[in-house]
């Protein structure tokens, strides 16, 4: 049974504080998660702590992505393409955590978030859909 | 002739293979999360109960995989896979040996059967395959089993449905079945359950949902196949959708399955961890 790409992927824009990495921003993200990737390697991540700015000067990434990866703003740098997955090797290089780098993410802080999940993490309700309010 | 025995299921969680390298697994925080091991570490040194090979379906996390290949579903057919380095260096964990016949037959098996898979020769595998097996064996020097790596993308969406993870779980018992050599196979679905990586949103839990989703691995299976990816998103987070492996464990089980242990435990880093080990028999 065939079903309409539009009616599909629309979907995923009704959950609250959600970025699905849809083709659309894996597109568009395209560069800045191929930049996250050259982190891996050793000698890269040297390059990288020694002159953030020059090494980013090798990429394509548009004004806007460089400035939301030099500031660590990584609710922007979702909404800029980027993909947790791919980002992690940016806040890995940093020696920052999951917990770390996603508490960033929420506006709380470290140690707010981390009781949070302590408690048994962030429920659904409420958080479920954006035009349904549960 | 191959037999598949049994089905694992378990969180992939990073921070288990931090705590395991480092040896933190006695710390207050980790003891109730390794605790939930126990059980299964021990059933599965038994010579009755240890698999010859593991199909160990994974994701891989922007690691052997960039934006320049994304494969749905991939089989991994070389001899050995190193453990990736992250961004953190390489795991201090034993090469990856696969059974490369194995996985060739099982690769060509699945084509003709018309799952298109990706053959996959240098690889590296991430977390997301050794911590699995780390959660199961320890620090040894040489993993005890033999691994054919099954990737799937939860990563781009779309991603694969749950009906079609099923279905090839099923395709993966039909090539086990059509092996020559007596081999006792496992198959282990990994990561989930509910979590949320990014956005404001993140740190979901949602513990109701995953333990449904637990017993319904025996009670209720034919539900979980009709599971929508907007639903694991709403309810089990943006990461939870890597449940969906899970159903390809599931749907490889084709005898009488029956539940021998469970593991439920929040927090594990962002995540709610679950494991599970299913008997085919
Ligand atoms: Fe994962």
């Amino acid at each position: 049974m065939h079903r309409s790409v539009s009616d599909y992927m629309s979907e995923f824009d009704d959950i609250p504080g959600t970025r699905v990495y849809t083709t659309r921003r894996a597109r568009q993200g395209y560069w800045l998660n191929q930049f996250c990737m050259s982190l891996m390697k050793p000698e890269n991540r040297e390059r990288w702590r020694a002159d953030e700015a020059a090494y980013l000067a090798d990429w394509k990434l548009t004004d806007a992505q460089k400035e939301a990866v030099l500031a660590r703003d990584y609710n922007r740098l979702l909404d800029l393409g980027g993909n947790i997955y791919y980002l992690a090797k940016l806040f890995s290089t940093d020696g920052q955590s999951f917990v770390q780098a996603v508490s960033t993410m929420t506006g709380m802080s470290v140690e707010d978030y981390k009781a949070m999940m302590m408690a048994g993490g962030r429920s659904p309700d409420g958080v479920r859909s954006i035009r349904e309010g549960t | 002739m191959a037999r598949l025995t049994a089905g694992i299921a378990t969180s992939h969680v990073p921070l288990i293979g931090v705590a395991i390298d480092q040896g933190k697994t006695e710390e207050d925080y980790f003891k109730p999360i390794f605790a939930g091991y126990e059980w299964t570490k021990e059933w599965i040194r038994k010579p009755e109960n240890k698999p010859d090979v593991v199909i160990l379906v994974y994701n891989d996390h922007a690691s052997a995989f960039d934006m320049n290949l994304i494969p749905t579903f991939a089989i991994g057919c070389a001899e050995e896979f190193e453990p990736a380095d992250e961004g953190w260096g390489p795991r201090p964990v034993p090469v990856v040996k696969n059974d490369a016949d194995f996985a060739w037959h099982i690769a060509q098996s699945l084509i003709i059967d018309e799952f298109d898979m990706t053959i996959i020769n240098k690889m590296d595998v991430d977390h997301g395959l050794t911590v699995p097996l780390s959660a199961m064996f320890g620090q040894p020097d040489a993993w005890p089993v033999k691994v054919v790596p099954i990737a799937v993308n939860v990563v781009t969406y779309p991603v694969p449905s749950g009906e079609r993870c099923w279905k090839l779980g099923e395709a993966i018992a039909r090539a086990v079945a059509d092996y020559p050599e007596d081999l006792n196979v496992q198959i282990w679905g990994t990561g989930g359950m509910s979590h949320q990586l990014q956005g404001p949103r993140a740190g979901l839990i949602n513990q109701e949902w995953d333990q449904k989703f637990l017993d319904d691995l025996t009670a209720d299976p034919q539900r979980l196949r009709s599971i929508e990816a907007i639903e694991y998103l709403r309810e089990t987070g943006s990461e939870g959708i890597e449940m969906v492996m899970w159903l390809i464990m599931r749907g490889a089980l084709q005898g009488d399955v029956r539940e021998l242990h469970r593991h439920y435990h929040v927090p594990a880093s962002n995540t709610a961890l679950g494991h599970i080990v299913l008997e085919n028999a």
